[in-house]
Order: structure tokens, then C-alpha cells, then sequence
């Protein structure tokens, strides 16, 4: 069903260069997101976009302006607040979580009763990737490559952390700054993926690739290759199948966040048994 | 090689350390020995510069330090080979990405001989059992040339044999490079053979010296502040505490009374 049409349609071009940049981005930032235990970070930062997303309908601007200055302020409440061990800081990321998915609610609600944005809450908490303005490009595409430049930047720091934070304590790195930076990162890799499948699904491309390469990878950056093909396969097949979908039931097409979630759990799905077997052969080779 | 001068450290108004003072020379090997919560980690970590002492000096003479961490959870899933974790010993702290560099594969290399660890270089750091996981950490210490490595606890958890094993590599590495070893220890039997020098803590407080001097009964009785034995059995040491209730409900006292292996 997928011809040339697929490729020279508007909306599809967008949706494949801004959905494809955002599964990169996240897929990347994700390795280490779940190397440093922050899964709940990440999902909490990316509902907290939603209020920027929500805002942003409401005052016309940017969605993706709104996502990311949402999602930054969010990164930076959570550091200000301040946790040394592991469940304090869960403490204090669900409650920056609640308190940022409070001010959604206002907003959204403004958003219906105010504007004419009447489906608000499905394009914010799920997605819009048809719907992106083509004048969106080049601010996603900028922050995409801030986010892949600073990790690249702080990709052995971040290793070093993650054996043990004393050993780049020692050896002059400060632990707490380097999460700040990543921190960040994963702002911006939330606040991309938000605007195209949603602030709520987004975890789902930040964290199911990831966690699938972390189970068939023995390298950092073959575990970074695994997880963005794994991303871009999803994302892109994703949106070929919402595509196709306007075919299946006439007149209306499936969301294609539905399509991409669902890509990614098989993968992760598929890479338990295949991580297994990885494993043993290499196990009978030494 | 490290001088330690009148150590006192206190955490939320709790005495941790209390003017710990001790030399090692250059090649020394000693044993930081103390029951749980004496301490031990606090010390390591103040000679590291990672906790300010609120009095005291620590010199280490503009060395460089090499440090083993206690008990390194490293995630079973983490996509580092033993080889990276040593590569990241050597130039973890640098930003930007790893070029591939046949320099610095040669230091990996000889470092992972050096701890006899080539045999599962490529594996994957959460596939190795601990005493390969502290061998690699060993190594991942050691890769800069320090000449001084503080390794804390880093026979607690291992199996007998893997016990041997890291405390004559430690040795060997010592008696051949020269480096200074400290190492924190909750039973000192294991490194009786190889220590020269040691550090015992107990109430905050530190006697040190060679073992001769350190471990007997009127010497760790004036530290614990109860009666303590101190019997030898076929070359091994029991500290046993020999007081009533009291020094048996102190929580250091528990720890002496370490009946270990029998062989």
C-alpha cells in the first residue's frame, strides 16, 4: 500500500525527519538514563512537559518551545529540591511530577474552554506526528544535536559514574554536576519525543530501546547503535503503518503512537530470550 | 608515602574518627582493620579528599591515589567488558568520545596481564564472578601507575580461594612496584602473611604499628576500653572479647569474637 505518495506527502516528510530525530536523540540519551537508574526521571520530566505543551496551545506558541522549556525547568526543580540517595530522589522527582501535572490539568482545561484546541489532552498527552508545523524543523533539529554533542561530551564521565561516583570524584569529575548536565539532556530528549508521540508515551522511546540494547550489548556504543536502530525502526515503521492504516477502516486513520509503542515492547520483548542465548555463547567461547 | 596527622572527623554531630594519626612508608602493605562502622570507609575516604576532616592534616605527598571502592554493584546488565572498565581507569575523567588509540590499548593490555585477568578481558564485567570483578577494579585502579592504592574491604564477599588470590596479587604487585597498600579489612587473618604495618580502629579512635605491636591483649584492650583477648591458634589470631554483658552488647564488641576458617 506504501508508494510513492507515502514519501512525497507533507506531513509524512515531517513527521519522518522530526519523529526520526526525537527516536535518535532519546535513543541515545536513554543508554545512560538507564545505566544511572533514572527511568522515573525521564517519564516524570516528560509528563511535566505536558504543562509546557498544554501552555503552549494556550498562547499560540511552539508546541515544542513549550515542551522543552517545561521539561528544563522541571530537570532544574528536581536538582534544586536536591536527593543524595536513590529513594529520596524518587521522592522528590514524583512530587516535581505532581506538581507539574497540576498545572497540565489548569491548562488543558483552559485550553478547551478558551481556545478552539479542543483536542488538547489527546495531541499533548499522545502525540501529534501528522500535525507538526515543517517551520518546527530547525528548532528540533538544534537541540536534537545540543543533546547528542553533550553526551558525546560527557560519555566517559558519565561510564566512570556509573562503576561508582567515587572514582570520578577522585579523579576531579563532580558527580552532581555531570548529573545536572545529563539531566538536561534528557529534558530535551523528552520535550522532542513529547511532541511527536505524546508527553506520556515518550518515556517508551527513551526507555524500551535503551533497555533492550542494555540486554544484548557487551559495549557502550554497540548498546547505543542496538537502541537507535531499534528507535528509528519503530518510530519510522510506526508512522508507515498509521499511514497504511487510513486504508484499514475508511475515513479515519489509527494514531501512530499506538503503532511505535508497540514496536518497541516487542523488541524489548524479543531481546530477553535473544540476550540469553548471546550470553551463553559466549560464555561456551571462553 | 601518606602521613596522617590527628584525624577528627564527625558527621551531624557524631564522632566518627578521633585523632587518628599514622605514617606508612613507600612499599608499606597495611592492613585498616576495625569491626563494621568503626570507620574504616570514613578514613579511606578522607586520605581521598572526598570527606573534610574537621581537624587533622592527611599528606600524601602530591601522589597520585589509586582506589578499589567497597563492594562495586555493578549492574549485571551494563554494557561495559572488563577491558573498558580498565580503559575507563586510565582516562574515564576526559570528555568527548574514546578514539581508538593503539597506546592506549598497549596500557590496558599490560595492565590486565598484570592482574592476570586476560582470560575473560572481552567478557562482560557483570558476567564475572566477584574475585574477577575485583581483580578488573584492581586494575582499573592501578592503570594510572599510582604508587599508592587504598582498597576498601575488598575481600568482603569472596569465596575463600578468590581471597587468596587477591591478597597475594595485591601483594605481588606491592612487593614488585613498590605501591603503597592500604586496605580495610574486617578480619585481619587473611593478610597476616602479607602485612607489614597495621591500622587498628575501634571507638573512633587508632592504634597503629606492625602486628606484633598492635595486636595484643593490653593494646586493643586500652582501644575497645574492655578487657580483650588475644589468642593465636596455628597461625591465626582470634580477638576475642572477653568482657560480661557490656562489652558484649558494644557494637564493636561482636566483631572481634571472629572465629575464622578452619583449615
Amino acid at each position: 500500500m506504501i508508494g510513492a505518495a507515502f514519501f512525497t506527502n507533507g506531513p509524512v516528510q515531517v513527521a519522518l525527519i522530526i519523529g526520526g530525530g526525537a527516536a535518535l536523540v532519546s535513543a541515545v540519551v536513554g543508554v545512560f538514563t538507564v545505566l544511572r537508574g533514572q527511568s522515573f526521571a525521564g517519564h516524570a520530566l516528560a509528563d511535566i512537559s505536558s504543562a509546557g505543551g498544554s501552555a503552549a496551545l494556550l498562547f499560540g506558541i511552539r508546541p515544542l518551545a513549550g515542551f522543552l522549556a517545561m521539561a528544563a525547568l522541571g530537570a532544574g526543580g528536581m536538582e534544586a529540591i536536591g536527593a543524595r540517595q536513590i529513594r529520596e530522589r524518587d521522592l522528590v522527582t514524583g512530587i516535581v511530577l505532581g506538581a507539574g501535572l497540576g498545572v497540565t490539568a489548569l491548562l488543558l482545561y483552559l485550553d478547551m474552554t478558551t481556545t478552539s484546541a479542543s483536542g488538547a489532552a489527546n495531541t499533548v498527552m499522545f502525540g501529534s506526528m501528522f500535525a507538526i508545523a515543517p517551520a518546527t524543523i530547525p528548532l528540533a533539529l538544534g537541540v536534537g544535536l545540543l543533546a547528542l554533542a553533550m553526551t558525546a561530551a560527557l560519555y566517559r564521565p558519565l561510564l566512570l559514574i556509573a562503576i561508582d561516583p567515587d572514582l570520578a570524584a577522585i579523579r576531579g569529575i563532580d558527580p552532581r554536576l555531570i548529573g545536572l548536565a545529563h539531566l538536561l539532556v534528557l529534558a530535551i530528549a523528552v520535550a522532542l519525543s513529547a511532541m511527536t508521540i505524546g508527553a506520556i508515551l515518550s518515556t517508551a522511546l527513551l526507555i524500551g530501546p535503551a533497555a533492550a540494547s542494555l540486554r544484548l550489548a557487551t559495549r557502550p556504543g554497540t548498546a547505543i547503535l542496538i537502541a537507535v536502530a531499534i528507535g528509528l525502526s519503530a518510530t519510522w515503521g510506526g508512522i508507515a503503518l498509521a499511514y497504511d492504516s487510513f486504508y484499514w477502516t475508511p475515513g479515519h486513520g489509527w494514531p501512530v503512537s499506538v503503532f511505535v509503542v508497540m514496536i518497541v515492547l516487542a523488541a524489548y520483548l524479543a531481546a530477553g530470550p535473544l540476550g540469553s542465548a548471546l550470553a551463553r555463547r559466549r560464555m561456551a567461547r571462553s | 608515602m601518606l602521613t596522617l596527622s590527628s584525624i577528627s572527623v564527625a558527621f551531624a554531630g557524631r564522632t566518627i574518627l578521633h585523632n587518628v594519626d599514622f605514617t606508612l612508608a613507600q612499599g608499606s602493605f597495611c592492613g585498616l582493620i576495625g569491626s563494621n562502622g568503626s570507620g574504616k570507609t570514613t578514613l579511606l575516604r578522607t586520605i581521598l579528599g572526598l570527606v573534610k576532616p574537621d581537624r587533622g592534616t592527611v599528606d600524601t605527598g602530591g601522589h597520585e591515589i589509586g582506589y578499589v571502592p567497597q563492594k562495586i554493584q555493578l549492574d549485571p546488565f551494563m554494557p561495559l567488558r572488563a577491558r573498558d572498565v580498565v580503559a575507563l581507569g586510565l582516562d574515564g575523567n576526559r570528555f568527548g568520545l574514546p578514539l581508538p588509540s593503539a597506546a592506549r590499548r598497549r596500557t590496558v593490555d599490560a595492565m590486565l596481564t598484570a592482574v592476570d585477568a586476560t582470560g575473560f578481558a572481552d567478557r562482560r564485567v557483570g558476567d564475572l564472578s566477584g574475585g574477577q570483578q575485583q581483580r578488573i577494579m584492581i586494575a582499573h585502579a592501578l592503570v594510572r601507575r599510582p604508587k599508592l592504592l587504598l582498597l576498601d574491604e575488598p575481600l568482603a564477599n569472596l569465596d575463600l580461594r578468590s581471597v587468596a588470590e587477591v591478597v597475594s596479587l595485591l601483594h605481588t604487585l606491592s612487593f614488585e612496584q613498590r605501591i603503597t597498600v592500604l586496605l580495610s579489612a574486617h578480619d585481619m587473618n587473611p593478610l597476616l602473611p602479607v602485612m607489614d604495618r597495621i591500622v587498628y580502629l575501634a571507638n573512633g579512635s587508632s592504634v597503629s604499628g606492625t602486628v606484633g605491636e598492635v595486636v595484643r591483649g593490653a593494646v586493643l584492650s586500652r582501644l575497645y576500653g574492655y578487657h580483650i583477648d588475644v589468642i593465636r591458634v596455628h597461625g591465626r589470631v582470634l580477638v576475642v572479647a572477653a568482657g560480661g554483658e557490656d562489652a558484649l552488647d558494644a557494637d564493636a564488641a561482636c566483631e572481634p569474637v571472629h572465629v575464622t576458617q578452619i583449615r
